[in-house]
């Protein structure tokens, strides 16, 4: 463990990553003591410009709410949204991996067809279809970015699989007597974890990436102050009023960059062998 | 004497802090003289190959030459710059490493690769530099060198590699010819054909050759002069002759003591006992398809008719090559392959057959210990957890399979305290150990040793070949010892069978096997079996 953290930290940007995902973590606890008032309320008015009023340090958007407790807010759901999708995700991913990389023959090539059906379809377009039927609320929404971005998962831990599956001790394993559930489970599931951990990291990125994007395309949950839905709403006053789409945009972009500083960090990490930083 | 063409002197090699030792190489000094081939003989780490590496300027990051001179030509090449260096190396130094196949590029055909080597040096033309190549290809023995030099690394096997990467050392008439275990990685019969080579073509040019090696017997073949190292120190150096014959250091005798013996005696063969494992016309089949378009099918006929038989509280070798089917059939006895047709009857049940809940109970009875102590133990579970797994799947409560583990532990010469930790705080020999608790957990009759022993240190092979032999005659066990080494198989097995190409060429008594072979290609085995020779001299001297 203390190996991990010496390798982990000596990859700077990674650090500082986690350091910046830790903030937006704390805001995202904290918020609904720092901003009693709900995001939508209207509070001053519109089109208040940053940096004027020192209560709404960034300024109100056109129906005069305050945009900073609405990025306070929209971190809360952008997080939410991006850890359980991503957990979804790899509940349906890593099964699929598993059987498929396991049993290999037949089952491997109707499990890989399936998801390749899935990769085939372009995923945003997809995610639009199913959140536009299920209607858009923060389940609907979660559980079509988990559909979308499970694929990859399949793949990478099949992959695994299949090269972990001709290692001697699983086949000492088979010898003796163990079943195929704890083989798959005690045997070769701890060893796939680095590369899933990784990948999961940037998986969570993504999820906040599409989150964002359908809300942005005015598919959000109506009820949720999320990123993207300020951006979308901004989209129209781009020119009069600035702030209201580069504050939450920022947001995204460095959140969205953390947890891709992070991966990169937990792989160096966990594939010493593999780290790109040989010096 | 000859004069010394390289002189190395006090060279100490500092390994990153946190290393097991301080120094890689500890106050080495040595002289390779003129036309002759020193050998540097030593076990994994003793910093053998690493004080080869240093002449080259290969060493690995974080891995510093920390004192001492490496003379060469009036140059001490430590201090040389990388340009220098360069200069010096393939064309004064030549440099010959272990695994041919990762020394050649893939995607490049031969007579380039070698061409490469003189444009590097910018010497040539290009129609020169070919027609050097397809010479170079006839010096090292290549049959039909003009297509051979057209022909890419995965086209040959792996003895042809070797010479490829022989002649690409030898391109432009170094002076000294680096050798970092040429052979480990070769069959048999072509490791004795390539040191034929090395030392023909050393003979020839009269240059001088400097052969790292961990084997005994191919340091008996080759050597003119032999230096042992142990842990980054040099214990002993003196002629071939001298060292072998009449060690002075313990290390040396302790290393030579541990060389399996081929001497065999007619008394070890066994009264016939009752049958165990009945092998009966095993077939096994490999066909792979290779191209999209027109599929071109490759067949490769890994068991072909093979039957045999293993007696109770015997043991049996199967030797053979590369290639043989060896290994493909203690897979198959077991059932990690699926064999095509033919039966594998264990104690009256035939095992080739059975299915489901059936097979998990039979395969109780029989077990495996696998060749490579680091991918056969499962590097996140606990030792315990490893030992105890298969009692527990077969249902024995936990707790009474992890105190049968800690038992098993004593027994195969562990503490009983390593239950706790984890595969990779043990060294191979160790592990290796692990691996026999782990196959003797579940009380099996048959054990099936797949080259158990291929991957350790020769001190270490001797120490599990003993354990072997002590646990197979306590616990009154059968052995299908898998093998590539004869050596081993000689000291191990009571009876042996020769595999080559897929089929069962002979199968004997060892002592028959070893001193009246009825095959050809049994006779060659033994024939290309490093210093063999002198042993038998030794032999006949004593008595």
């Amino acid at each position: 463990m203390r190996d991990f953290w010496n390798r982990f930290s000596q990859h700077k940007g990674a650090v500082l990553g986690l350091v910046f995902l830790t903030i937006v973590v704390t805001i995202a606890f904290v918020t609904p003591a720092l901003f009693p008032v709900s995001p939508w309320k209207m509070v001053q008015r519109p089109f208040l410009p940053p940096f004027t009023i020192d209560r709404f340090p960034l300024g109100t958007d056109a129906l005069g709410r305050d945009v900073l407790a609405g990025l306070a807010y929209g971190a809360q759901v952008s997080l939410l949204i991006g850890l359980i999708s991503t957990a979804a995700a790899l509940l349906i991913g890593i099964p699929i991996g598993l059987v498929a990389g396991y049993f290999g023959g037949r089952t491997d090539d109707v499990m890989m067809r399936f998801t390749e059906f899935f990769q085939t379809v372009p995923s945003f377009a997809l995610a639009i279809v199913l959140v536009a039927i299920f209607q858009p609320s923060i389940k609907s929404i979660i559980a079509a970015i988990g559909i979308v971005s499970w694929p990859p998962v399949a793949r990478l831990v099949r992959g695994e699989v299949l090269s972990l599956r001709s290692r001697e001790y699983v086949e000492a394993a088979i010898l003796s007597g163990q079943t195929h559930f704890t083989i798959i489970t005690r045997q070769i599931l701890p060893n796939t974890l680095s590369p899933i951990i990784v990948l999961a990291s940037l998986m969570v990125a993504t999820a906040i990436l599409l989150e964002s994007s359908l809300s942005f395309m005015g598919l959000g949950d109506p009820n949720l102050m999320s990123w993207g839905y300020m951006i979308g709403a901004a989209r129209t006053v781009i020119r009069q009023a600035w702030w209201l789409s580069f504050f939450p945009g920022i947001a995204i972009l460095l959140t969205v960059l953390a947890l891709n500083l992070i991966g990169e960090g937990l792989n160096d990490a966990l594939n010493p062998r593999l780290s790109r930083r040989v010096k | 004497m000859s004069q010394p063409v390289l002189s190395v002197e006090q060279l100490y090699i500092t390994l990153p802090p946190g290393a097991d030792r301080p120094y890689a190489v500890d106050n080495v000094s040595f002289d390779l003289l003129a036309g002759e081939i020193l050998c540097i003989v030593g076990e994994s780490g003793s910093g053998k190959s690493m004080s080869a590496h240093a002449m080259m300027g290969l060493l690995p990051e974080g891995v510093e030459p920390s004192g001492g001179t490496i003379r060469y030509a009036g140059l001490d090449l430590l201090k040389l710059t990388d340009p220098q260096l360069r200069k010096l190396r393939g064309q004064r130094i030549g440099m010959i490493f272990q695994e041919p196949m990762a020394a050649l590029n893939p995607l490049m055909r031969v007579e380039d690769q070698i061409a490469e080597v003189f444009e590097a040096h910018g010497l040539l033309t290009a129609s020169e530099r070919r027609a050097r190549a397809v010479k170079l290809l006839e010096e090292v023995g290549i049959p039909d060198p003009p297509k051979a030099a057209k022909a890419f690394p995965f086209q040959m096997s792996g003895g042809q590699r070797q010479r490829v990467v022989i002649a690409m050392a030898l391109a432009l008439q170094p002076e000294i010819l680096i050798a970092d275990e040429p052979t480990t990685a070769l069959d048999v019969t072509t490791q004795a054909q390539i040191l034929k080579l090395i030392r023909d073509i050393q003979k020839k040019r009269g240059m001088a050759v400097m052969f790292i090696t961990h084997d005994f017997g191919v340091v008996a073949e080759i050597a003119d002069r032999v230096a042992v190292m142990q842990s980054g120190r040099i214990v002993e150096a003196g002629t071939a002759q001298a060292i072998l014959t009449a060690p002075q250091h313990d290390y040396t005798r302790k290393l030579l003591a541990a060389i399996p013996s081929l001497a065999t005696s007619a008394a070890r063969a066994t009264a016939t006992t009752a049958p165990l494992l009945q092998v009966d016309g095993l077939f096994k089949t490999f066909r792979t398809s290779q191209g999209m378009i027109r599929k071109t099918e490759r067949v490769v006929h890994a068991i072909d008719d093979v039957s045999l038989t293993l007696h109770e509280g015997e043991t049996l070798g199967v030797v053979g090559e590369s290639g043989s089917g060896k290994s493909t059939l203690g897979r198959c006895l077991v059932r990690l392959i699926e064999p095509d047709a033919g039966t594998v009857r264990l104690a009256g049940t035939d095992m080739s057959h059975l299915k489901g809940e059936a097979l998990r109970a039979a395969r109780k009875t029989i077990q495996m210990i696998f060749q490579d102590p680091y991918a056969s133990l499962n590097p996140r579970a606990s030792v315990g957890r490893i030992i105890s797994e298969g009692p527990i799947a077969h249902g024995v409560p936990k707790r009474e399979a992890l105190a049968k583990a800690a038992e098993l532990l004593t027994l195969v010469g562990l503490d009983a305290s390593a239950i706790r930790r984890y595969p990779h705080e043990f060294s191979g020999g160790q592990r290796q150990r692990i691996g026999i608790a782990r196959a003797l957990a579940l009380e099996p009759r048959v054990i099936i040793a797949d080259e158990a022993v291929s991957a350790l240190d020769v001190s270490i092979q001797a120490q599990v070949l003993d354990l072997l032999a002590d646990l197979k005659r306590r616990l009154n066990l059968s052995l299908v010892f898998i093998t590539h080494d004869l050596r081993v198989a000689a000291t191990i097995c009571d009876r042996i069978a020769v595999m080559q190409k897929g089929k069962l060429v002979e199968i004997g008594d060892t002592h028959e096997i070893f001193t009246r072979p009825k095959m050809a290609y049994t006779r060659l085995l033994l024939d290309a079996i490093p210093g063999r020779e002198m042993e038998q001299a030794a032999v006949v001297k004593a008595s």
